[in-house]
Parts: structure tokens; sequence; C-alpha cells
């Protein structure tokens, strides 16, 4: 039988065909009914994702408004946590979340950066990718086994070889590094923290400082830089936007740690001056006692600090997000 | 005295001096990040490997004094988990991944795209909270649902974003190619589109499963935890990552090494699954 003009709706496999040459030609708003419904069924798809997003602000919110009506702003300045005499301040817990994420951030930059350099503009292959292979699996271990780890292991060698002789010798000079050496401790936190973050931040350096153009590189030590100088004064500044992205990444997760952190910080809603003195976290404090929440008013205070510790991640990442994101922008330009 | 050479000779040492001190500093970088990694691993395995047997996995907990026992609840319990927040999370994940990429810059996926990224930065431990005041305040109870809907809740927008980057990795032609010929939308998608970047979004699963797996704060309030074998979804289950954190915090000897020998199975597991990931054939339109 010879083809008619009609039966260019044979070669719609959808088994619909369709009438007419506008089947050859299928608009956007001439869509068939199995289209439609699959247009509805994937957009729907998409905003379950702000809806979750809104659902677990509304969640949280609702449940912690008992305690933002009667606590008010005092509930981030006050110091007193005692659950018994319902008083609910949340300042030491903000304090140690703050503190220990910048003092892991502190440590782990340095540190992701060199080892970023290191990779892309020294290391040989053959050394470069089990290194890189390494740090990839640092990320992939579970927060669970860095506390562990934490516990048995790096606590016990930060107290004797580290916390124990500074205490002993700048201790009575710089109040940061006063003893008595607890072990168990804000700087532990803060060191499980690092290793924890490192390969965030070196992995995002990494990639920035291989998007740096070879002409830039080159440029540069045909001026006769050294390596060094080329790597400092035209690599990382080029590289310096992304860098700092990653490093806000880091911050993000570092803020949000829970299982790590609480198995290591000793966990003593105070505000110590040292850093070789027990503290506690927003997160490490919902893990600990949020089962045990006895009375309403208690349950809402924990909901509250959990609220404050979304929020306080979402700016962090937010941030990080519109920094990254202009970057690329900037590099697809 | 110094003359205009003998200064420029200095100078040039002196650069020189700074440039091998600062290289050697960043392989001392490298080699501080790495000794941590080679520590917990020594560790794992000379602390692990004698508390491990064929009871640990065949048998459940026995009470702290006695000898013994294993850890059966707390695999079978993650390997539910895990099992029911993909059913749970992947097809919705995908289908956000297909809408992101095919909407592109539409305003609605911009603010999908946005939200996805922001929610990968939600510490688990509020997540865990979230589907405590939802799932276990309606249900009246801890269950292996509310854990894997928690678990499902990390994993939707890792999965959202790397199927939609690899969806994006598909030739334009072939999805040109398909509407040419006439097939509907659906179909083009569906039918080739997926098939194509297949590989890529099992590798994307396959490695947010490994995250999940690991995860301990999320389960606190809602898996909870159980000492004996469980696996319907309205009883509370035991989990690798929380027998973990029990037993390490608790007091016990015996307990401590158990923790390392779940915890060096633990890696093993996620290890495995992130391996798996890596080998998954490569899909071909990938890095060409």
């Amino acid at each position: 039988m010879r083809p008619t003009p009609d039966s260019a709706g044979a070669l719609d496999l959808s088994g619909r065909s369709r009438r007419g040459l506008l089947s050859l030609f299928p608009s956007r708003t001439r869509g068939n009914l199995a289209d439609q419904v699959y247009a509805v069924l994937v957009r729907s798809m998409g905003i379950v994702l702000p809806l979750l997003f809104g659902f677990i602000v509304l969640r949280i919110g609702v449940a912690a408004w008992p305690a933002i009506r009667s606590f008010g702003p005092a509930f981030v300045t006050s110091t007193d946590w005692n659950p018994v005499a319902r008083e609910f301040g949340a300042l030491p817990f903000i304090y140690g979340t703050v503190v220990s994420s910048f003092l892991a951030l502190a440590i782990a930059v340095p540190l992701a950066v060199g080892l970023a350099i290191f990779l892309t503009e020294l290391a040989p292959r053959w050394l470069a990718a089990p290194v890189a292979f390494a740090t990839e699996l640092l990320a992939a271990i579970p927060s669970v086994v860095y506390g562990l780890w934490g516990i048995f292991v790096l606590v016990p060698f930060l107290r004797s070889a580290v916390q124990e002789p500074l205490a002993a010798t700048l201790g009575g000079a710089i109040p940061f590094f006063a003893g008595p050496a607890y072990g168990f401790s804000m700087m532990s936190g803060a060191v499980i923290l690092s290793i924890m973050i490192v390969p965030f931040i070196s992995a995002v350096t990494r990639e920035v400082l291989t998007a740096v153009p070879r002409d830039q590189r080159e440029a540069a030590l045909a001026l006769g830089a050294t390596r060094w100088e080329m790597t400092w004064q035209v690599a990382i500044p080029y590289a310096l936007p992304g860098i700092l992205g990653g490093a806000i990444l880091g911050l993000g997760r570092a803020l949000g740690e829970t299982v790590a952190i609480t198995m290591v910080i000793g966990n003593r809603p105070d505000i110590a001056r040292s850093i070789l003195a027990p503290g506690y976290t927003m997160a490490s404090v919902l893990a600990n006692e949020f089962s045990e929440a006895t009375g309403d008013l208690y349950l809402s205070a924990l909901m509250e600090v959990a609220l404050l510790l979304f929020g306080i991640t979402i700016l962090v990442n937010v941030i990080a997000q519109l920094l990254v994101w202009r970057v690329s922008l900037r590099g697809g330009r | 005295m110094s003359d205009g050479a003998g200064s420029v000779e200095r100078v040039h040492r002196t650069r020189r001096v700074v440039n091998r001190l600062m290289l050697t500093l960043t392989g001392v970088a490298a080699f501080v990040v790495v000794v941590p990694l080679l520590l917990i691993f020594y560790h794992l395995v000379s602390a692990g490997a004698g508390a491990l047997n064929l009871d640990f996995f065949i048998r459940l907990p026995v009470p702290v004094g006695d000898t013994g026992g294993g850890m059966l609840n707390a695999f079978v319990g993650t390997l539910s988990l895990v099992a029911y927040a993909t059913l749970l999370g992947v097809p919705i994940a995908v289908g956000a991944g297909i809408f992101l990429a095919e909407g592109r810059r539409a305003p609605l996926a911009t603010v999908v795209r946005f939200v996805a990224d922001v929610m990968n930065g939600i510490p688990s431990i509020v997540i865990g909270i979230f589907v405590w005041a939802w799932v276990v305040v309606a249900m009246g109870r801890f269950s292996l649902l509310a854990g894997s809907i928690a678990l499902a809740v990390m994993l939707i927008p890792m999965v959202t974003r790397t199927t939609e980057e690899m969806i994006r990795l598909v030739p334009r032609e072939l999805r040109e190619g398909a509407r040419a010929l006439g097939f509907t939308r659906w179909r083009t998608t569906l039918g080739i589109i997926l098939p194509a970047a297949r590989s890529g979004i099992l590798t994307g699963v396959l490695v947010a499963l490994a995250r999940i797996a690991g995860e301990t704060a999320p389960l606190l309030f809602t898996a909870f935890g159980n000492p004996f074998l469980e696996w319907r979804l309205n009883e509370p289950v035991a989990s690798l990552p929380l027998l973990i954190y029990q037993y390490a915090i608790s007091p016990y000897d015996d307990w401590h090494r158990q923790a390392w020998a779940a915890s060096l199975v633990l890696i093993g597991f996620v290890l495995m699954v992130s391996l798996a990931a890596r080998f998954v054939i490569r899909n071909p339109y990938r890095g060409s």
C-alpha cells in the first residue's frame, strides 16, 4: 500500500497516530494526553522538594512556638540551661557550635588548600592518584566511626600529647589553653570536625585550581616566577572565590555534624574560655536530650534549638551556594 | 656594603628558599590529611577483626556480662531501612531530576534546584527531629517507616541533583532524533533518555546509599533501635550505626570490642557500595 501523507503518523511510536501535518511538528501547547499527564507528574515530583522544605520549617517552627513565646530573645542570650528548673538558655550550645566549627575551619582550610596545591601543582601522577583516593575515602567514613575512633584513640592522644603539655606551658599565660586537660573538650571536637571537612574543602579547591587557565600559569613562569610564586600569586587569587565557597560549604557541614562531635566534645553546657575544657553543641544537645525531654516546654525548647541550628546552617549554605553559582556563572561567560 | 649584584643574588636565594619551603609544606599538609585515614583503618582492623566471627553476623545481641552474641538485628535493620528509603526516595528524586533537566531555566526549576542544593546542607539531626514531629508523633511510636522516611528525606536532594546532571550529559541529538521520529515527550524520556543516562543515575543512587547507610543522627528518634529481630514497618528497628553509637558510649569493654567490629563491617559495606558506584559501567556520554 502506498503511504499517504496521513500515514506520517505511523512514525509516531507512541501508538497514537494523529492526523494532519501538525503531527510532524508537535508543539508544546498541543501535546497529547499522555504527555500532559507526564508533564504534570514530573512537575509534581519537582515540587515535592520545596514542599518538603516548607513542611520541615513549618513542623519544627510550630513545635518550637511555645518556647519562642515564653522565652523570647532571652533564649539565645541566656546561659542557664537547667531543664529541672525550667530554665532554658541556649547560648552555651550556640557558642559551642560556632566556636568548634570555626576552630575546625581554621585547622582544615590551610590543610585542605595545601593538599589541593600539592595534588594539582606538585605531586607526580603515581602519588597524586592514591592520595586523592585516600581523601575521598575520608569523606566516605560514617560519622559514628569517626566518633568511635575519637573516643578511644584521638582523645587519649590529644590529652597526653597536646593538652597536658599545652596546659603546663602556655596554660598560665594564655587563658585559651588553661588546664586542666580534660581530653573530652572543645579542642577534640574541633580536631575531629576538621578531619571530617578537609575532603570537601580540598575537593572544591582542587576543582577550581585545575580550572585556572594554563596561559595564566605559563605567563607567570615566563616572567620568572618560581613555582610557589606562580601558585600563590596567580593561581590562588584566580581560584579564591571558589575556595571561599568550598570553605563555607565545609563550615555548613561542621555546624550540623552531630554524632562524631557529641562523642568527643564532653557535653557540658558551660561557656569555658579554655579550649581544653568540655563544651556542648546545638546538635549534641538534641542528640542527648531529645529522647529524654520531659514536659512540653522542655521539648519545645529543644525544638527551638533545632530551628536555630536549621536556620544557621541554611543561611551558611545559601551564602555558599550563591558564591559557587556566581563563580560558575562568571566562568561560563 | 651591599652592591646591586649582591642584593639581587640575595633576593634570588630567598625566593628559592621560600619556594622550596612552601612546596614542602604542601606535601606535609597532604601527609597530615592522609595519616588519620591510615590510623582509622589500622585501629578498625586491629581492634575490630578479633571480634568478628560467624556468630557476629547470625546471632542477636546478648545481655551485658554474657560473652558472644552478634548483631543480626542491626544488619537486618540497616538493610531494611536503606531498602525502604530507596523505594520511597528514588522515584521522587529521579522524577524531580527529570523535571530539572527538562525544565532547565524555567523559574520553577531554578527554585527547585536551589532548594535541592540547600536541602543537602540540612543537618541530619534536624531531619530526624522533623520526622519525629511528623511521623513518630502521628503513629504514636518509633518505627522502621519513620526511619526510612528520614533517610529518604536525606536521599532525595542528593539523587535529584545527580539525576539532573546525568540526564544533561545525554547528547541533545538523541532527544531531537527521537522527537523527530515522532516519539512523544514521555516516551522520549522514559524510552531513550533514561536508559542512556542509566549508569550515571545508578552511580548517583549508590553514592547516596553509601552515605545514608552510615547515618546515625536521623535514626536516633525515628528507628530508635531494637534488641530483637524486626522488619515490620510499624515497629522500631535496630541499625548498625545506632548500635555502634550506643556501644561506643557504654562503659563495657565487651561492647567496645563489638562496636569496633561493627564499625569494620559498616566501613566495609560503605566502601563496597562506593567502589561499586565507581566501577558501574561508565556512562558513555561522560567526560569525553
